[in-house]
């Protein structure tokens, strides 16, 4: 089912838009903003092989995101590694804690499994506020080294941007690679139907955990990326609202569309940009966006849009024969 | 073909995002631009809110004035929401976008820790209203604050009770940064001022019931128990000690230094002894105190204008508008010159405190930033000896 | 020993206000098998409308107490009407999503009413703490857990006595079912809302006086209420209740003998130990799922 054609193509533009922004972009701000949003893409990529794959759900992602910070914050702040060493370390670790905490709560379905993952979630913010003399406790901590490649040293601004975007472009591939193969599909069946699809012969439980250490991984990378970016990591970034912020974007973008992805990350980082005036209005507006898309486009505003527009297509007349896909 | 047109217009979609970025910002090119990023909006609202509407008020009032040499002074504000990535993304924005010439805030310490890169490489001014001391200590070109420490604060508490016999304390702090960083002062000022501390306790920000923590402490048998947050908790706690009979004497932390603080404590508010800044006794200071007619005339514009009770907090805005202003005359918008200026500061009297800046001291406050009152029949009496 | 009393009773305390809540989740979930996310926001509603009819407009207690009930009654109705009801396809994952939205638009909403700040009503009677064995005791806490008896006495009665309440029953049981046999399964449904809905309130209204209520007092007293109601076993009133003190206890319990700082951490790692040890809770009867 793979047209490469398109697909080749699609990848070569995408690379060819980053580069061009990258480069033509001088505003130190613009980048960073889109920096940002290279980060939360990665985070909503993974959760979205979860959610939308796999039909599980998380709802305390963030924790993931946080291990990765904070492991690589401790590692180079208080053992003085080298942040190029500390990025296995921390990958590592948060995999193993996806592991253990996967095998037990993916048992669960439902309901279950996102408060499950929710006390996890919350555990795991009340240990990065409370463990200070590791973690720095609430007020954070500083001094986090930026990353060097080859003596130049990426601190913010376009070298940034371009490591960001080309983990993201990676993060892109390998999950459509995922999803084209026969891992992809047998996730796509337990998503329809996951006792259908033990009863061919998946092994579900190890799949769903495997999908979930996956996304835990990119949730890790993510936040080794956000903490080498800012230098300083405090609990606040990886709380509740953060995990909740994360499921937003994937489930705006369009469950099960790499580029919703993009799309919902994009979305829900420009929007308090764009909103700022209304500050106080914010919360208000993001809790409204949140509930109309999940009842008028509950497949995400990809989806949703997609659909509208073929419809639209379908009614004028046009002999396209688009059935769902 | 049908994945092309999908994919397409998902590309343009996000394409129209970018582009939507690149709005320029409207420059004015003759107003002196000022940032300000403050918690406006979170759970640290109850600094953020009084800052900023305290830095447009001096604002308005030095326009009116005629401005800073005959320009117009424009305040950028942003709402951190107390999160340290929206305000490193806000203060990138002022710095890079609205080519602002200093920024003031943010209100709260880790996200001030989280935009001093920014200051630095930008090599823009900031003045922080924030009460960590790792702030300003050790000193960085670029960093300055308005707001007292809270190592002054815990040298205030420890010196009154190092007067009047107390030994043995117990603390219970909040577990977020301000408690934490006082806890740190409290645990560490403790036996330089012959105190000891016998229990350390802590409590979330949202708790609605103190009493175990309270128990263990009482169980410790200090003389005193010191609570450091912000509202609401330490309401809680001192009706928690109310309600327990517990009556050894309960100090808070300047935390608690708006009307806010006895308006929930209610009658349990009755003798909490804290430290604070004059703002809330001016009318007691004596004649001759210098701050008194700076603070006199700042509480009544400032309720004048936003019919609201003042508290210390917008102060530190109202001070950080008033150095920069100082400092930007002359200077002809240049943000050196501006730093160098700042730096250079010598006896401003603000409504924190006296500044004294030099090359060493980016705070510029020393310890009669702080007076110790009471609380008595829900006002705040200046405790003299 | 009086500190192993006064932790009971601080954990009796806060146990009292987790079971409010929970007893707010168990009866939806009883009713229609959903959870909502937002139960702890429509607490916050009900204290903070409490707070600006009584100590603000001055209106006496039970007049204050019966129209906070019924003003955030209504926004449980209208958020039935308006946001759930419409959805196509119920999928779990949806409407806890929905609900989710919901808690965030109507803390916003809070904010913009009643400002950042917090806000203190007083108790409903004068009287001093009570002390039992040195240890003290609020007579608000004795308020909430009368309150609370009552209500699920109330809601025993219905389920069991009432043909409503046993066709409420049956329209979760099997929705389609009850609706063949005539039973109006649309409007069971709003009942059920709006039961739940006012079950928040009265939380609210009556653990206003003990705690701070501010925009934000919501968020973590419902998940603290939703790990109570699993506790106690989620399709429990009793569950509800007995979950909801077991924990303010162990809570106590926890910050008393092992340290204040994991405080929080406690509610969430009971959670974790029921989901895998025993999802049913303590009183309930057998696992149920939504897939």
């Amino acid at each position: 089912m793979k047209l490469l054609n398109p697909s080749r193509l699609l990848h070569a533009t995408f690379a060819l838009a980053i580069l061009l922004t990258g480069t033509v972009l001088s505003n130190p701000y613009d980048l960073q903003l889109l920096t940002f949003i290279g980060i939360y893409t990665l985070l909503a990529l993974g959760l979205n092989m979860l959610m939308g794959y796999a039909g599980q759900i998380s709802l305390g992602h963030a924790a993931f995101y946080g291990l990765g910070a904070y492991t690589s914050g401790v590692l180079t702040v208080h053992w003085g590694w080298s942040p190029w060493a500390a990025l296995p370390a921390a990958l590592a670790l948060t995999a193993l804690v996806a592991f253990l905490v996967g095998l037990p709560t993916l048992k669960l379905s439902g309901y279950y499994l996102g408060m499950g993952t929710l006390g996890f979630g919350i555990i795991v913010h009340v240990l990065f506020r409370e463990w200070s003399s590791l973690t720095g406790g609430a007020s954070g901590m500083v001094g986090i080294p930026p990353l060097e490649a080859g003596g130049i040293v990426l601190s913010g601004g376009r070298g940034y941007f371009f490591l960001v975007w080309l983990v993201v472009m990676g993060a892109f591939v390998a999950c459509e690679r995922i999803v084209g193969s026969r891992v992809g599909r047998a996730l796509r069946a337990i998503h329809d139907g996951e006792h259908a699809a033990a009863a061919m012969g998946v092994d579900t439980s190890r799949l769903k955990v495997s999908v979930f250490v996956l996304s835990a991984v990119f949730a890790a990378l993510a936040g080794f990326l956000y903490a080498h970016l800012v230098s300083f990591v405090s609990p606040e970034s990886f709380g509740f609202m953060v995990s909740i912020k994360v499921v937003a974007m994937v489930v705006i973008g369009g469950m099960a569309t790499i580029w919703g992805a993009l799309l919902g990350a994009s979305l829900l980082t420009l929007l308090p940009e764009w909103l700022h005036v209304f500050s106080d209005y914010e919360m208000i507006i993001y809790g409204l966006i949140l509930m109309v898309v999940m009842i008028f486009l509950p497949r995400g505003l990809t989806r949703g849009l997609l659909d509208i527009y073929e419809r639209a297509k379908r009614s004028s007349g046009t002999s396209s024969a688009s059935s769902e896909s | 073909m049908r994945g092309m047109g999908r994919a397409l217009m998902k590309m343009t979609m996000t394409g129209l995002l970018i582009a939507g970025l690149c709005i320029p910002a409207v420059a004015a090119e003759e107003a002196y631009k000022v940032g300000g990023i403050f918690s406006v909006t979170g759970p640290a609202s109850f600094l953020g809110d009084p800052e900023k509407r305290s830095l447009e008020m001096v604002v308005d009032a030095i326009n009116e004035a005629g401005g800073i040499d005959g320009r117009p002074v424009e305040a950028v504000i942003y709402d951190s929401e107390g999160d340290p990535g929206k305000a490193r993304l806000a203060v990138g924005k002022l710095i890079s976008k609205d080519r602002v010439l200093a920024v003031i805030g943010p209100s709260r310490t880790p996200t001030t820790l989280a935009v001093i890169p920014l200051a630095e490489q930008g090599q823009v001014p900031l003045v922080s209203c924030a009460a960590g001391i790792q702030i300003t200590q050790p000193v960085k070109p670029w960093v300055f604050k308005t707001a007292q420490s809270d190592v002054l604060a815990v040298a205030a508490i420890y010196d009154y009770m190092k007067k009047h016999g107390v030994k043995k304390v117990g603390i219970l702090t909040v577990s977020n940064a301000f408690g934490e960083s006082g806890k740190e002062q409290l645990v560490s000022q403790a036996s330089s001022f012959g105190i000891e501390v016998v229990q350390e306790e802590s409590f979330g920000a949202k708790d609605t019931d103190m009493t175990p923590q309270l128990t263990k402490i009482r169980k410790a048998e200090p003389d005193a128990v010191i609570c450091w947050g912000t509202n609401p908790g330490p309401a809680v706690v001192a009706k928690n000690m109310k309600q327990m009979s517990m009556d050894i004497p309960l100090y808070q932390s300047h935390g608690v230094a708006s009307p806010k603080f006895v308006e929930l404590a209610g009658e349990a508010a009755e003798g909490i002894r804290l430290p604070t800044g004059k703002i809330l006794v001016a009318e007691q200071l004596p004649e001759d105190d210098p701050q008194r007619a700076v603070l006199l005339d700042y509480i009544k514009n400032y309720e004048a204008r936003t019919s609201m009770t003042v508290s210390g907090f917008g102060g530190y805005a109202y001070d950080a508008m008033h150095l920069l202003a100082k400092a930007m005359e002359g200077s002809g918008g240049d943000r050196q010159k501006i730093r160098d200026a700042l730096e250079a500061i010598q006896g401003h009297v603000g409504v924190s405190g006296v500044f004294n800046f030099s090359p060493e001291e980016h705070n510029g406050l020393g310890p009669e930033a702080f007076v110790m009152v009471e609380i008595r029949d829900g006002k705040w009496k200046l405790l003299t000896d | 020993m009086q500190e192993l009393l006064q932790y009971l009773f601080s954990g009796v305390t806060s146990g009292a206000i987790y079971a409010v809540i929970a007893l707010g989740f168990t009866m939806l979930y009883n009713a229609t098998e959903l959870i909502n996310f937002a139960q702890g926001e429509l607490v916050m509603l009900g204290a903070l409308t409490l707070v600006s009819l009584w100590a603000g407009l001055q209106l006496p207690l039970p007049a204050a107490f019966v129209l906070a009930v019924a003003a955030v009654c209504g926004v449980g109705l209208l958020l039935e009407l308006l946001a759930l009801r419409n959805v196509r396809k119920p999928h779990p994952i949806l409407l806890v999503l929905i609900t989710v939205g919901a808690s965030i638009f109507l803390r916003g909403v809070a904010m913009v009413i009643w400002g950042k700040d917090a806000h203190g009503v007083p108790p409903f009677s004068d009287h001093p703490p009570l002390e039992v064995g040195g240890a003290t005791l609020l007579p608000q806490s004795l308020w909430i857990l009368g309150i609370v008896l009552l209500i699920v006495l109330s809601l025993q009665f219905f389920y069991k006595r009432t043909l409503t309440g046993k066709a409420m029953q049956a329209t979760a049981i099997n929705r389609r079912g009850a609706w063949l046999l005539g039973i109006p399964a649309e409007r069971m449904v709003l009942l059920a809302f709006a039961i739940s809905a006012a079950m928040g309130a009265v939380g609210g209204v009556i653990i206003a006086p003990i705690t701070m209520c501010s925009y934000d007092m919501g968020t973590l007293l419902g998940l603290k209420g939703f790990c109570a109601a699993m506790l106690g076993g989620l399709g429990s009133s009793w569950g509800a209740v007995l979950g909801g003190l077991l924990l303010g206890v162990l809570e106590a319990l926890g910050v008393g003998f092992i340290s204040s700082s994991l405080k929080d951490a406690i509610a969430f790692l009971l959670l974790l130990l029921i989901l895998y040890v025993r999802p049913s809770g303590i009183f309930g009867s057998g696992a149920v799922h939504r897939f």
